[in-house]
Protein backbone atom coordinates (compact mmCIF):
# COMPACT_ATOMS: atom_id res chain seq x y z
CA UNK A 1 0.00 0.00 0.00
CA UNK A 2 2.78 2.40 0.93
CA UNK A 3 6.34 1.98 -0.20
CA UNK A 4 8.93 4.47 0.98
CA UNK A 5 12.38 4.08 -0.50
CA UNK A 6 15.53 5.94 0.53
CA UNK A 7 13.55 9.04 1.54
CA UNK A 8 15.58 12.16 2.30
CA UNK A 9 13.84 15.31 3.49
CA UNK A 10 14.92 18.68 4.79
CA UNK A 11 13.19 21.29 6.90
CA UNK A 12 14.54 24.83 6.52
CA UNK A 13 17.51 23.32 4.64
CA UNK A 14 18.33 21.05 7.56
CA UNK A 15 18.41 17.35 6.64
CA UNK A 16 16.03 15.43 8.91
CA UNK A 17 15.18 12.23 7.03
CA UNK A 18 18.32 10.58 5.72
CA UNK A 19 17.47 7.53 3.66
CA UNK A 20 14.33 6.13 5.24
CA UNK A 21 12.82 3.02 3.70
CA UNK A 22 9.60 1.35 4.80
CA UNK A 23 6.98 -0.86 3.20
CA UNK A 24 3.46 -1.11 4.59
CA UNK A 25 1.01 -3.65 3.17
CA UNK A 26 -2.77 -3.64 3.43
CA UNK A 27 -4.01 -5.18 6.67
CA UNK A 28 -0.90 -4.22 8.64
CA UNK A 29 -0.32 -1.98 11.62
CA UNK A 30 3.17 -0.54 11.92
CA UNK A 31 4.57 1.43 14.82
CA UNK A 32 7.46 3.83 14.58
CA UNK A 33 9.21 4.64 17.81
CA UNK A 34 12.29 6.66 18.45
CA UNK A 35 13.93 9.33 20.53
CA UNK A 36 12.93 12.99 20.31
CA UNK A 37 14.31 14.69 17.23
CA UNK A 38 14.71 11.43 15.31
CA UNK A 39 12.43 12.67 12.52
CA UNK A 40 9.16 10.94 13.46
CA UNK A 41 6.91 13.96 13.01
CA UNK A 42 8.87 15.03 9.93
CA UNK A 43 8.05 11.66 8.36
CA UNK A 44 4.33 12.28 8.92
CA UNK A 45 4.41 15.85 7.63
CA UNK A 46 6.53 14.91 4.62
CA UNK A 47 4.13 12.14 3.63
CA UNK A 48 1.22 14.55 4.18
CA UNK A 49 2.88 17.17 1.96
CA UNK A 50 3.26 20.01 4.44
CA UNK A 51 4.82 23.11 2.84
CA UNK A 52 8.40 23.55 4.03
CA UNK A 53 9.12 19.83 4.16
CA UNK A 54 11.32 19.32 1.09
CA UNK A 55 12.00 15.88 -0.33
CA UNK A 56 15.53 15.91 -1.71
CA UNK A 57 15.90 12.25 -2.64
CA UNK A 58 14.00 8.97 -2.70
CA UNK A 59 10.39 8.08 -3.33
CA UNK A 60 7.06 7.35 -1.69
CA UNK A 61 4.50 5.33 -3.60
CA UNK A 62 0.94 5.03 -2.30
CA UNK A 63 -1.37 2.52 -3.96
CA UNK A 64 0.79 2.64 -7.07
CA UNK A 65 0.74 6.47 -7.29
CA UNK A 66 3.71 8.75 -6.74
CA UNK A 67 2.57 10.27 -3.44
CA UNK A 68 5.10 13.09 -3.57
CA UNK A 69 3.62 14.40 -6.83
CA UNK A 70 0.23 15.00 -5.23
CA UNK A 71 -0.98 18.14 -3.46
CA UNK A 72 -1.83 17.66 0.22
CA UNK A 73 -5.61 17.61 -0.42
CA UNK A 74 -5.12 15.14 -3.27
CA UNK A 75 -3.23 12.82 -0.93
CA UNK A 76 -6.22 12.94 1.42
CA UNK A 77 -8.62 12.18 -1.42
CA UNK A 78 -6.37 9.28 -2.44
CA UNK A 79 -7.00 7.76 1.00
CA UNK A 80 -4.22 9.08 3.23
CA UNK A 81 -5.13 10.41 6.67
CA UNK A 82 -2.64 12.30 8.80
CA UNK A 83 -3.53 12.48 12.49
CA UNK A 84 -1.89 15.54 14.02
CA UNK A 85 0.13 15.59 17.22
CA UNK A 86 -1.19 19.10 17.78
CA UNK A 87 -4.55 19.47 16.02
CA UNK A 88 -5.06 23.03 14.81
CA UNK A 89 -7.79 25.32 16.16
CA UNK A 90 -9.92 27.05 13.53
CA UNK A 91 -12.11 29.74 15.11
CA UNK A 92 -15.39 30.46 13.35
CA UNK A 93 -15.53 27.18 11.40
CA UNK A 94 -17.57 24.38 12.97
CA UNK A 95 -16.48 20.74 12.84
CA UNK A 96 -19.72 19.85 11.07
CA UNK A 97 -19.17 22.47 8.38
CA UNK A 98 -15.47 21.62 8.05
CA UNK A 99 -15.95 17.87 7.87
CA UNK A 100 -18.85 18.01 5.47
CA UNK A 101 -16.72 20.12 3.12
CA UNK A 102 -13.83 17.69 3.65
CA UNK A 103 -15.88 14.56 2.95
CA UNK A 104 -17.52 16.04 -0.11
CA UNK A 105 -14.26 17.50 -1.46
CA UNK A 106 -12.70 14.04 -1.15
CA UNK A 107 -15.71 12.41 -2.78
CA UNK A 108 -15.60 14.92 -5.59
CA UNK A 109 -11.87 14.23 -6.02
CA UNK A 110 -12.76 10.54 -6.46
CA UNK A 111 -15.63 11.25 -8.83
CA UNK A 112 -18.34 10.30 -6.28
CA UNK A 113 -21.63 12.02 -5.49
CA UNK A 114 -21.62 14.36 -2.48
CA UNK A 115 -23.33 13.29 0.76
CA UNK A 116 -26.54 15.14 1.59
CA UNK A 117 -26.80 17.03 4.88
CA UNK A 118 -28.81 14.20 6.44
CA UNK A 119 -26.45 11.47 5.24
CA UNK A 120 -23.47 13.36 6.56
CA UNK A 121 -25.03 13.97 9.97
CA UNK A 122 -25.92 10.29 10.37
CA UNK A 123 -22.35 9.33 9.51
CA UNK A 124 -20.90 11.92 11.90
CA UNK A 125 -23.19 10.81 14.71
CA UNK A 126 -22.22 7.19 14.21
CA UNK A 127 -18.47 7.92 14.34
CA UNK A 128 -18.79 10.34 17.27
CA UNK A 129 -20.61 7.57 19.14
CA UNK A 130 -17.78 5.16 18.38
CA UNK A 131 -15.35 7.54 20.09
CA UNK A 132 -17.85 8.33 22.87
CA UNK A 133 -17.92 11.97 21.85
CA UNK A 134 -21.04 14.09 22.30
CA UNK A 135 -22.41 15.19 18.93
CA UNK A 136 -22.79 18.72 20.34
CA UNK A 137 -18.98 18.95 20.45
CA UNK A 138 -18.98 18.74 16.65
CA UNK A 139 -21.17 21.82 16.39
CA UNK A 140 -18.39 23.85 17.99
CA UNK A 141 -15.54 25.54 16.10
CA UNK A 142 -12.80 23.13 15.05
CA UNK A 143 -10.72 22.20 18.14
CA UNK A 144 -11.37 25.58 19.79
CA UNK A 145 -11.58 25.22 23.57
CA UNK A 146 -11.01 21.46 23.36
CA UNK A 147 -8.69 19.82 25.90
CA UNK A 148 -5.68 17.92 24.56
CA UNK A 149 -7.54 14.64 24.98
CA UNK A 150 -10.70 15.94 23.31
CA UNK A 151 -8.67 17.09 20.32
CA UNK A 152 -7.19 13.61 19.89
CA UNK A 153 -10.59 12.02 20.21
CA UNK A 154 -11.92 14.47 17.62
CA UNK A 155 -9.06 13.49 15.30
CA UNK A 156 -10.27 9.90 15.44
CA UNK A 157 -13.89 10.95 14.82
CA UNK A 158 -12.63 12.74 11.72
CA UNK A 159 -10.71 9.64 10.67
CA UNK A 160 -13.90 7.59 11.07
CA UNK A 161 -15.89 10.00 8.95
CA UNK A 162 -13.23 10.31 6.23
CA UNK A 163 -12.67 6.53 6.13
CA UNK A 164 -9.07 6.54 4.78
CA UNK A 165 -7.08 3.57 3.41
CA UNK A 166 -3.93 4.49 5.32
CA UNK A 167 -3.73 6.43 8.57
CA UNK A 168 -0.49 7.97 9.80
CA UNK A 169 -1.12 8.88 13.42
CA UNK A 170 1.44 11.20 14.98
CA UNK A 171 1.49 10.75 18.76
CA UNK A 172 -2.25 10.31 18.91
CA UNK A 173 -1.69 8.87 22.40
CA UNK A 174 -0.08 11.98 23.88
CA UNK A 175 -2.32 14.01 26.15
CA UNK A 176 -4.71 11.11 26.79
CA UNK A 177 -5.58 9.72 30.20
CA UNK A 178 -5.88 5.94 30.60
CA UNK A 179 -9.60 5.76 29.85
CA UNK A 180 -9.36 8.06 26.84
CA UNK A 181 -6.38 6.05 25.57
CA UNK A 182 -8.52 2.93 25.58
CA UNK A 183 -11.41 4.66 23.78
CA UNK A 184 -9.07 6.10 21.16
CA UNK A 185 -7.16 2.83 20.73
CA UNK A 186 -10.37 0.85 20.31
CA UNK A 187 -11.60 3.51 17.89
CA UNK A 188 -8.47 3.02 15.76
CA UNK A 189 -9.06 -0.74 15.79
CA UNK A 190 -12.72 -0.39 14.83
CA UNK A 191 -12.05 2.07 12.02
CA UNK A 192 -8.74 0.84 10.61
CA UNK A 193 -8.18 -2.83 11.54
CA UNK A 194 -9.45 -4.13 8.23
CA UNK A 195 -7.87 -6.25 5.50
CA UNK A 196 -7.87 -3.35 3.01
CA UNK A 197 -6.53 -0.67 5.38
CA UNK A 198 -3.27 0.03 7.14
CA UNK A 199 -1.97 2.15 10.01
CA UNK A 200 1.34 3.78 10.82
CA UNK A 201 1.47 4.73 14.48
CA UNK A 202 4.10 7.23 15.54
CA UNK A 203 4.46 6.94 19.29
CA UNK A 204 6.79 7.12 22.26
CA UNK A 205 5.02 4.66 24.46
CA UNK A 206 4.07 1.03 24.74
CA UNK A 207 0.69 1.83 26.28
CA UNK A 208 -1.10 2.62 22.98
CA UNK A 209 0.44 -0.51 21.47
CA UNK A 210 -1.21 -2.60 24.20
CA UNK A 211 -4.57 -1.59 22.69
CA UNK A 212 -3.66 -1.25 19.01
CA UNK A 213 -1.33 -4.18 18.60
CA UNK A 214 1.22 -3.59 15.87
CA UNK A 215 2.39 -6.24 13.44
CA UNK A 216 5.73 -4.48 12.99
CA UNK A 217 7.72 -2.10 15.16
CA UNK A 218 10.49 0.13 13.81
CA UNK A 219 13.02 2.29 15.56
CA UNK A 220 13.70 5.63 13.88
CA UNK A 221 16.94 7.32 14.83
CA UNK A 222 19.02 9.88 12.98
CA UNK A 223 16.49 10.09 10.14
CA UNK A 224 16.57 6.39 9.25
CA UNK A 225 15.01 3.16 10.41
CA UNK A 226 17.77 1.48 12.37
CA UNK A 227 15.94 -1.56 13.66
CA UNK A 228 12.73 -3.40 12.85
CA UNK A 229 10.96 -6.24 14.57
CA UNK A 230 7.67 -7.55 15.88
CA UNK A 231 5.63 -6.34 18.88
CA UNK A 232 8.30 -7.67 21.22
CA UNK A 233 10.66 -4.89 20.05
CA UNK A 234 8.37 -2.23 21.55
CA UNK A 235 8.45 -4.01 24.91
CA UNK A 236 12.21 -4.35 24.74
CA UNK A 237 12.49 -0.59 24.03
CA UNK A 238 10.20 0.17 26.96
CA UNK A 239 12.37 -1.98 29.26
CA UNK A 240 15.84 -1.12 28.05
CA UNK A 241 15.58 2.30 26.36
CA UNK A 242 16.49 3.37 22.82
CA UNK A 243 20.20 3.65 23.35
CA UNK A 244 20.65 0.11 24.60
CA UNK A 245 18.46 -1.42 21.89
CA UNK A 246 19.89 0.56 18.99
CA UNK A 247 23.53 0.26 20.02
CA UNK B 1 -14.74 87.05 10.74
CA UNK B 2 -14.48 85.16 7.53
CA UNK B 3 -14.00 81.42 7.72
CA UNK B 4 -11.10 79.97 5.82
CA UNK B 5 -11.58 76.35 5.07
CA UNK B 6 -8.49 74.17 5.18
CA UNK B 7 -8.73 71.02 3.15
CA UNK B 8 -7.23 67.86 4.59
CA UNK B 9 -4.06 66.30 3.20
CA UNK B 10 -2.13 63.21 4.19
CA UNK B 11 -0.20 65.40 6.63
CA UNK B 12 -3.33 65.43 8.80
CA UNK B 13 -3.38 62.60 11.34
CA UNK B 14 -6.89 61.47 10.45
CA UNK B 15 -5.98 61.34 6.74
CA UNK B 16 -2.43 60.04 6.97
CA UNK B 17 -3.06 56.72 5.19
CA UNK B 18 -5.44 58.19 2.62
CA UNK B 19 -4.70 58.29 -1.11
CA UNK B 20 -3.09 61.72 -1.59
CA UNK B 21 -3.96 61.97 -5.27
CA UNK B 22 -7.60 61.13 -4.54
CA UNK B 23 -7.73 63.84 -1.87
CA UNK B 24 -6.28 66.40 -4.25
CA UNK B 25 -8.90 65.48 -6.85
CA UNK B 26 -11.87 65.35 -4.45
CA UNK B 27 -14.35 68.19 -4.12
CA UNK B 28 -14.01 70.39 -1.02
CA UNK B 29 -17.58 69.44 -0.06
CA UNK B 30 -16.70 65.75 0.01
CA UNK B 31 -13.67 66.38 2.17
CA UNK B 32 -15.24 68.69 4.71
CA UNK B 33 -18.97 68.04 4.58
CA UNK B 34 -20.90 65.76 6.91
CA UNK B 35 -24.12 63.82 6.65
CA UNK B 36 -25.95 64.13 9.92
CA UNK B 37 -28.09 61.78 11.92
CA UNK B 38 -29.82 62.32 15.24
CA UNK B 39 -30.94 59.33 17.25
CA UNK B 40 -33.54 60.47 19.77
CA UNK B 41 -33.18 59.41 23.40
CA UNK B 42 -34.15 55.78 23.88
CA UNK B 43 -34.44 55.13 20.15
CA UNK B 44 -32.44 52.79 17.95
CA UNK B 45 -31.16 53.50 14.46
CA UNK B 46 -29.39 51.01 12.28
CA UNK B 47 -27.44 51.11 9.03
CA UNK B 48 -26.57 47.90 7.25
CA UNK B 49 -25.04 48.13 3.82
CA UNK B 50 -22.20 48.78 1.44
CA UNK B 51 -20.44 52.05 1.06
CA UNK B 52 -20.84 53.70 -2.33
CA UNK B 53 -17.95 52.96 -4.60
CA UNK B 54 -15.04 55.28 -4.79
CA UNK B 55 -16.29 57.98 -2.52
CA UNK B 56 -15.57 59.79 0.66
CA UNK B 57 -18.51 59.54 2.96
CA UNK B 58 -18.61 61.29 6.32
CA UNK B 59 -21.36 60.73 8.81
CA UNK B 60 -21.85 62.59 12.07
CA UNK B 61 -24.24 60.94 14.53
CA UNK B 62 -25.60 62.12 17.83
CA UNK B 63 -27.17 59.46 20.04
CA UNK B 64 -29.46 60.73 22.80
CA UNK B 65 -29.58 59.27 26.30
CA UNK B 66 -30.27 55.54 26.31
CA UNK B 67 -30.34 55.44 22.52
CA UNK B 68 -28.51 53.08 20.25
CA UNK B 69 -26.84 53.43 16.86
CA UNK B 70 -25.62 50.44 14.88
CA UNK B 71 -23.58 50.69 11.71
CA UNK B 72 -22.42 47.76 9.59
CA UNK B 73 -20.60 48.33 6.37
CA UNK B 74 -18.50 46.70 3.69
CA UNK B 75 -15.83 48.55 1.72
CA UNK B 76 -14.90 46.63 -1.39
CA UNK B 77 -15.04 48.99 -4.34
CA UNK B 78 -13.40 52.12 -5.67
CA UNK B 79 -9.85 53.31 -5.95
CA UNK B 80 -10.08 55.41 -2.80
CA UNK B 81 -13.00 54.77 -0.50
CA UNK B 82 -13.33 56.32 2.93
CA UNK B 83 -16.18 55.84 5.35
CA UNK B 84 -15.83 58.20 8.27
CA UNK B 85 -18.18 58.04 11.23
CA UNK B 86 -18.21 60.39 14.16
CA UNK B 87 -20.54 59.44 16.99
CA UNK B 88 -21.33 61.40 20.14
CA UNK B 89 -22.93 59.36 22.91
CA UNK B 90 -25.10 60.84 25.63
CA UNK B 91 -25.75 59.13 28.94
CA UNK B 92 -26.21 55.35 28.65
CA UNK B 93 -26.18 55.39 24.84
CA UNK B 94 -24.54 52.67 22.75
CA UNK B 95 -22.68 52.59 19.44
CA UNK B 96 -22.11 49.28 17.67
CA UNK B 97 -19.85 49.21 14.64
CA UNK B 98 -18.89 46.32 12.38
CA UNK B 99 -16.81 46.93 9.28
CA UNK B 100 -15.15 44.79 6.63
CA UNK B 101 -12.53 46.20 4.29
CA UNK B 102 -11.51 44.23 1.23
CA UNK B 103 -8.59 45.68 -0.67
CA UNK B 104 -7.42 44.66 -4.13
CA UNK B 105 -5.46 46.15 -7.02
CA UNK B 106 -3.98 49.51 -6.08
CA UNK B 107 -6.96 50.58 -3.95
CA UNK B 108 -6.89 52.35 -0.62
CA UNK B 109 -10.00 51.74 1.48
CA UNK B 110 -10.50 52.86 5.03
CA UNK B 111 -12.80 53.20 7.97
CA UNK B 112 -12.22 56.17 10.21
CA UNK B 113 -14.21 56.46 13.41
CA UNK B 114 -14.31 58.95 16.24
CA UNK B 115 -16.48 57.96 19.17
CA UNK B 116 -17.08 60.61 21.79
CA UNK B 117 -18.32 59.34 25.13
CA UNK B 118 -19.68 62.70 26.25
CA UNK B 119 -21.69 61.51 29.26
CA UNK B 120 -21.60 58.69 31.83
CA UNK B 121 -22.56 55.04 31.27
CA UNK B 122 -22.31 55.02 27.49
CA UNK B 123 -20.88 51.98 25.73
CA UNK B 124 -19.35 51.37 22.33
CA UNK B 125 -18.07 48.34 20.48
CA UNK B 126 -16.16 48.38 17.19
CA UNK B 127 -14.99 45.36 15.21
CA UNK B 128 -13.19 45.77 11.90
CA UNK B 129 -11.78 43.00 9.73
CA UNK B 130 -9.66 43.63 6.66
CA UNK B 131 -8.32 41.43 3.89
CA UNK B 132 -5.79 43.05 1.61
CA UNK B 133 -4.23 41.63 -1.54
CA UNK B 134 -2.22 42.78 -4.58
CA UNK B 135 -0.87 46.24 -3.72
CA UNK B 136 -3.95 47.42 -1.87
CA UNK B 137 -4.09 49.24 1.44
CA UNK B 138 -6.80 48.63 4.05
CA UNK B 139 -7.01 50.92 7.08
CA UNK B 140 -8.85 51.42 10.31
CA UNK B 141 -8.31 54.62 12.22
CA UNK B 142 -10.33 54.51 15.39
CA UNK B 143 -10.38 57.27 17.96
CA UNK B 144 -12.22 57.04 21.27
CA UNK B 145 -12.66 60.09 23.45
CA UNK B 146 -13.98 59.92 26.99
CA UNK B 147 -15.05 63.22 28.51
CA UNK B 148 -14.18 64.18 32.10
CA UNK B 149 -17.53 63.27 33.59
CA UNK B 150 -18.21 60.26 31.35
CA UNK B 151 -17.68 57.77 34.17
CA UNK B 152 -18.49 54.06 33.66
CA UNK B 153 -17.72 54.33 29.96
CA UNK B 154 -17.15 50.93 28.38
CA UNK B 155 -15.49 51.17 24.97
CA UNK B 156 -14.09 48.30 22.93
CA UNK B 157 -12.26 48.38 19.63
CA UNK B 158 -10.73 45.50 17.70
CA UNK B 159 -9.04 45.39 14.31
CA UNK B 160 -7.53 42.42 12.54
CA UNK B 161 -6.15 42.29 9.04
CA UNK B 162 -4.96 39.50 6.78
CA UNK B 163 -2.43 40.30 4.06
CA UNK B 164 -2.70 37.74 1.28
CA UNK B 165 0.57 38.55 -0.45
CA UNK B 166 3.71 40.57 -0.16
CA UNK B 167 3.02 44.15 -1.23
CA UNK B 168 -0.46 44.25 0.31
CA UNK B 169 -0.75 46.45 3.36
CA UNK B 170 -2.95 47.43 6.26
CA UNK B 171 -2.71 50.20 8.80
CA UNK B 172 -4.23 50.35 12.26
CA UNK B 173 -4.34 53.55 14.23
CA UNK B 174 -6.14 53.14 17.54
CA UNK B 175 -6.29 56.30 19.65
CA UNK B 176 -7.69 56.70 23.13
CA UNK B 177 -8.16 60.03 24.83
CA UNK B 178 -9.52 59.53 28.31
CA UNK B 179 -10.30 62.22 30.85
CA UNK B 180 -12.52 60.22 33.22
CA UNK B 181 -10.99 57.84 35.77
CA UNK B 182 -13.58 55.07 36.07
CA UNK B 183 -13.74 53.66 32.54
CA UNK B 184 -13.08 50.47 30.59
CA UNK B 185 -11.43 50.97 27.24
CA UNK B 186 -10.06 47.98 25.36
CA UNK B 187 -8.39 47.95 22.00
CA UNK B 188 -6.58 45.36 19.98
CA UNK B 189 -5.01 45.29 16.55
CA UNK B 190 -3.29 42.48 14.68
CA UNK B 191 -2.05 42.30 11.11
CA UNK B 192 -0.73 39.07 9.69
CA UNK B 193 -0.67 36.53 6.91
CA UNK B 194 -3.18 33.75 6.33
CA UNK B 195 -2.96 31.03 8.97
CA UNK B 196 -0.66 28.49 7.27
CA UNK B 197 -1.11 25.88 9.98
CA UNK B 198 -4.88 25.97 9.58
CA UNK B 199 -4.55 25.86 5.79
CA UNK B 200 -2.39 22.72 5.91
CA UNK B 201 -4.64 21.08 8.51
CA UNK B 202 -7.62 21.64 6.21
CA UNK B 203 -5.69 20.39 3.18
CA UNK B 204 -4.68 17.26 5.09
CA UNK B 205 -8.40 16.54 5.57
CA UNK B 206 -8.99 16.90 1.86
CA UNK B 207 -10.05 20.51 1.37
CA UNK B 208 -8.66 22.06 -1.82
CA UNK B 209 -6.83 25.35 -1.11
CA UNK B 210 -9.59 27.56 -2.55
CA UNK B 211 -12.27 25.87 -0.43
CA UNK B 212 -10.11 26.06 2.70
CA UNK B 213 -9.37 29.71 2.07
CA UNK B 214 -13.03 30.57 1.53
CA UNK B 215 -13.94 28.91 4.85
CA UNK B 216 -11.17 30.75 6.69
CA UNK B 217 -11.99 34.11 5.11
CA UNK B 218 -15.69 33.64 5.81
CA UNK B 219 -15.00 32.92 9.48
CA UNK B 220 -12.68 35.92 9.65
CA UNK B 221 -15.03 38.49 8.19
CA UNK B 222 -18.11 37.04 9.88
CA UNK B 223 -16.69 38.37 13.18
CA UNK B 224 -17.34 41.93 12.08
CA UNK B 225 -21.00 41.25 11.28
CA UNK B 226 -21.66 38.99 14.28
CA UNK B 227 -23.55 41.75 16.09
CA UNK B 228 -26.21 42.01 13.36
CA UNK B 229 -29.25 40.58 15.15
CA UNK B 230 -31.26 39.78 12.06
CA UNK B 231 -29.87 36.49 10.81
CA UNK B 232 -30.99 37.08 7.24
CA UNK B 233 -29.37 40.51 7.08
CA UNK B 234 -26.22 39.13 8.69
CA UNK B 235 -25.91 36.26 6.23
CA UNK B 236 -26.56 38.66 3.35
CA UNK B 237 -23.71 40.93 4.46
CA UNK B 238 -21.33 38.00 4.91
CA UNK B 239 -22.41 36.63 1.53
CA UNK B 240 -21.82 39.97 -0.19
CA UNK B 241 -18.38 40.29 1.39
CA UNK B 242 -17.46 36.75 0.33
CA UNK B 243 -18.72 37.31 -3.21
CA UNK B 244 -16.68 40.52 -3.41
CA UNK B 245 -13.66 38.66 -2.09
CA UNK B 246 -14.03 35.91 -4.68
CA UNK B 247 -14.61 38.44 -7.46
CA UNK B 248 -11.46 40.33 -6.48
CA UNK B 249 -9.39 37.26 -7.05
CA UNK B 250 -8.76 36.05 -10.57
Amino acid sequence: MLEIANLHATVADKPILKGLSLTINAGEVHAIMGPNGAGKSTLGYTLGGRPGYEVTEGSATFEGQDLLELEPHERAAAGLFLGFQYPVEIPGVSFVQFLREAVNSQRKGRGEEPLSGGEFLRLAKDKAGLLKMDMDMLKRPVNVGFSGGEKKRAEMVQMGILDPRLAILDETDSGLDIDALRVVGEGINAIMRKPDKAVLLITHYQRLLDVVQPDFVHVLAGGRIVKSGGPELARQLEDEGYEAVVA
Amino acid sequence: MSETRTLPTTRDEAWRYADGAALAAASPEALTGWHRLDVAPGETARHIGDADAGDIDRLRVHVGAGGRYEHFALLCEGHYTRREIEVTLDEGAHFEFGGVVLGDGEATREFVTRVVHAQPDATSNQLVRAVSRDRATANFLGRVEVARDAQKTDAGQNFRAILLNEGASANAKPELEIFADDVKCAHGAAIGAMDEAAAFYMAARGLPPEVARALLIRAFIADAFGAIDDEEARDAMIGRALAAFEAGHD
